[in-house]
């Protein structure tokens, strides 16, 4: 009988990059969305989580919060908070959609878009660093454990940048799962859990609820 | 400051996020041998209080880390010091003979200097010419501490090329950063959670404490730290303080380090709380880190409403005590809150005021805001935080 291959946490290291793109209002915004690289999309959505209070703000990405709380146009935030990473499929996509959004927006608009009462939109990117967390599991109890001690930027690089940036199917932990423990249904539960809902923190506790329950159901 | 106790990383695990500590660790093993070295042009001030700790921390990590301090004559202090004005929008003369001065202090200090690592970090104007001097062997990087965007052009245009000789430049804040040619990257600055500014305080140290500096107790605390310039608002904060004091009986107190010759606003803070017992103007005497500590818990709401300011990192240091913050717009504290969850941003006095009443009308906001701005700071404002920014920027620079 062949030996599971263990799932290796890694963390990573965030180096934020400012980039020589900015914007003040939704027209700029889309002028630079379609200039910066794929990377600062990725920044300003996905990896946003990474410096996501405890408590979430209003909107999802840097984009809506900024054009909602700077901007003021509350409509056209709530529409780029609309534009969902977990579905898109990949961040070129990410990248149509927000753009698709804003220029439909200024088509409707009939004005000059509103500009930036405060703080100018400034587009970053992020290098990560990947780095082995020390732990390592080979089966459920040992990835539940694993899972509730590990850094939370481990939660950050193998759900997020597995998924959206690497290409990594459903995220590294159902991939596992699915694959090394062949639990094809704790892998569907696993990889349901919406990224974008919640802070890291959140996302961690509802990946230990799943395993939790998961665990439990066995020894039932 | 007088040095702190001699602190290792393991002991940070009591106020970290859960997992930090260990990933910090796991980080530097992996940049084990490393060589970064620091270099600065003080060995005091509050960036030097931050260089002692980051020594230290980095080197139990395993990146084997120095700091160097650049030295120059009686005239060359007077040239930083113009050109960190300069740089920070005060119009200054700058000649080119102090702008020689600063290329041949650089040349001067990198003969004398051991700059022999994996990874050079120049902090701030003065010793920036050092890298005019640099081998090809060391990634060079420029820390840059200061506001640039306002910097004096005439100035500025002649720094520009020399800062575009580093292979990158780190900031505190975006906007803060000037167009450059070069990679810019940003580092929040941060606090350090055991230091004795932000360590754990008995009440009965922190009543002796206040006891000396005869704040009484009795009524809710609004508190504003900061130099008593007018570009800090200490008058705005009175007038504040006046609109809430017709709904609630509350004490304000100002507290500030001794103000530099000319220009300051004390006078009029002290006239203009000369007829208040409940305004309490206290001028802070050296290395005031356990009075700030003591004045921080004690506060029931701190308030920062500088017209215009650096990153203003008190307004960590009070969230990290549990308090909610209402603050300006200004510099970085509006990055460092997340508003109407661990505090309010407001523009004008009677903002303010109406965000204080708001506040003291529903106590149970204050424990809500203070506990979600703690747990803001533990995430984004401690030292560990910071750590894990430079070790990014070794692992990314030297890779």
């Amino acid at each position: 009988m062949s030996e599971t291959q263990p799932f290796v946490f890694l963390g990573c290291l965030e180096l934020n990059e400012l980039l020589p793109h900015e914007a003040h209002d939704a027209r700029e915004l889309l002028e630079q969305l379609e200039r910066v690289p794929i990377e600062s999309v990725f920044c300003h959505t996905s990896a946003s989580l990474l410096h996501r209070p405890v408590l979430a703000e209003a909107y999802p990405n840097d984009f809506s919060l900024w054009v909602g709380t700077e901007v003021r146009d509350v409509r056209l935030a709530e529409r780029l908070a609309a534009v969902d990473p977990f579905h898109a499929g990949s961040m070129e996509r990410v990248r149509e959609e927000l753009i698709a959004t804003i220029s439909d927006h200024l088509q409707h608009l009939g004005t000059a878009p509103p500009r930036s009462q405060g703080k100018r939109f400034r587009f970053f990117q992020v290098h990560l660093v990947p780095v082995p967390t020390g732990h390592q599991a080979r089966t459920l109890v040992e990835f539940r454990d694993a899972l509730a001690e590990v850094d939370v930027s481990a939660l950050f690089y193998h759900t997020i940048e597995a998924r959206y940036r690497a290409g990594r199917g459903r995220g590294d932990f159902a991939e596992w799962v699915g694959g090394a423990l062949g639990r094809a249904d704790l892998a569907d539960r696993l990889a349901h859990i919406d990224p974008h809902a919640g802070s890291l923190e959140r996302i961690r506790d509802r990946h230990l609820s799943v395993l939790g329950d998961a665990i439990s159901g066995e020894a039932a | 400051m007088a040095p702190g106790p001699l602190l290792k990383l393991d002991d940070y695990r009591q106020v970290a996020p859960r997992g930090t500590v260990d990933f910090l660790m796991r980080s530097g093993e992996r940049l084990r041998g490393k060589r970064f070295v620091h270099v600065s042009a003080s060995r005091y001030g509050a960036l030097a209080d931050w260089l002692n700790r980051v020594v230290t921390l980095l080197s139990d990590l395993g990146v084997e880390t120095t700091w160097e301090i650049a030295i120059g004559t009686a005239d060359f202090d007077q040239v930083s010091r113009a050109i960190g004005k300069a740089l920070a929008g005060t119009e200054q003369v700058i000649t080119e003979g102090m702008l020689a001065r600063l290329r041949e202090t650089g040349a001067d200090n990198a003969r004398r200097l051991r700059l022999d690592a994996d990874l050079v970090m120049v902090h701030d104007a003065p010793p920036v010419g050092l890298v005019e001097q640099r081998g090809e062997a060391s990634r060079w990087v420029w820390a840059c501490h200061q506001d640039l965007s306002s910097a004096q052009p005439q100035l500025w245009n002649a720094l520009r090329p020399v800062v575009q000789r580093y292979d990158a430049a780190v900031f505190t804040l975006a906007r803060f950063a000037a167009p450059l040619s070069i990679p810019r990257f940003i580092v929040y600055p941060a606090i350090d959670p055991l230091s004795e500014r932000n360590r754990e305080m008995t009440r009965s140290e922190q009543a002796l404490v206040m006891d000396r500096l005869r704040i009484p107790r009795d009524k809710p605390i609004l508190l504003q730290v900061g130099p008593f310039e007018r570009q800090h608002d200490p008058v705005g904060v009175i007038n504040a303080y006046r609109l809430v004091k017709r709904h609630h009986d509350v004490r304000l107190v100002l507290a500030g380090p001794p103000p530099a010759p000319g220009g300051d606003a004390l006078g009029d803070v002290q006239e203009a709380a000369s007829h208040d017992p409940d305004i309490a103007v206290i001028v802070l005497p050296p290395d005031p880190q356990i009075e700030l500590n003591a004045l921080e818990r004690a506060a029931t709401i701190a308030i920062q409403k500088p017209l215009k300011a650096d990153f203003t990192i008190e307004v960590a240091t009070a969230m990290w005590k549990g308090k909610p913050v209402i603050g300006t717009i200004a510099g970085g504290i509006p990055f460092q809150m997340v508003a109407n969850v661990t505090g309010y941003t407001v523009e004008t006095v009677e903002g303010a005021a109406f965000r204080i009443r708001h506040l003291l009308s529903n106590p149970e906001l204050i424990g809500r805001m203070g506990a979600a701005g703690r747990e803001h700071v533990r995430r984004n404002f401690l030292v560990t935080r910071r750590l894990s920014d430079y070790l990014a920027l070794i692992a990314h620079l030297t890779r």
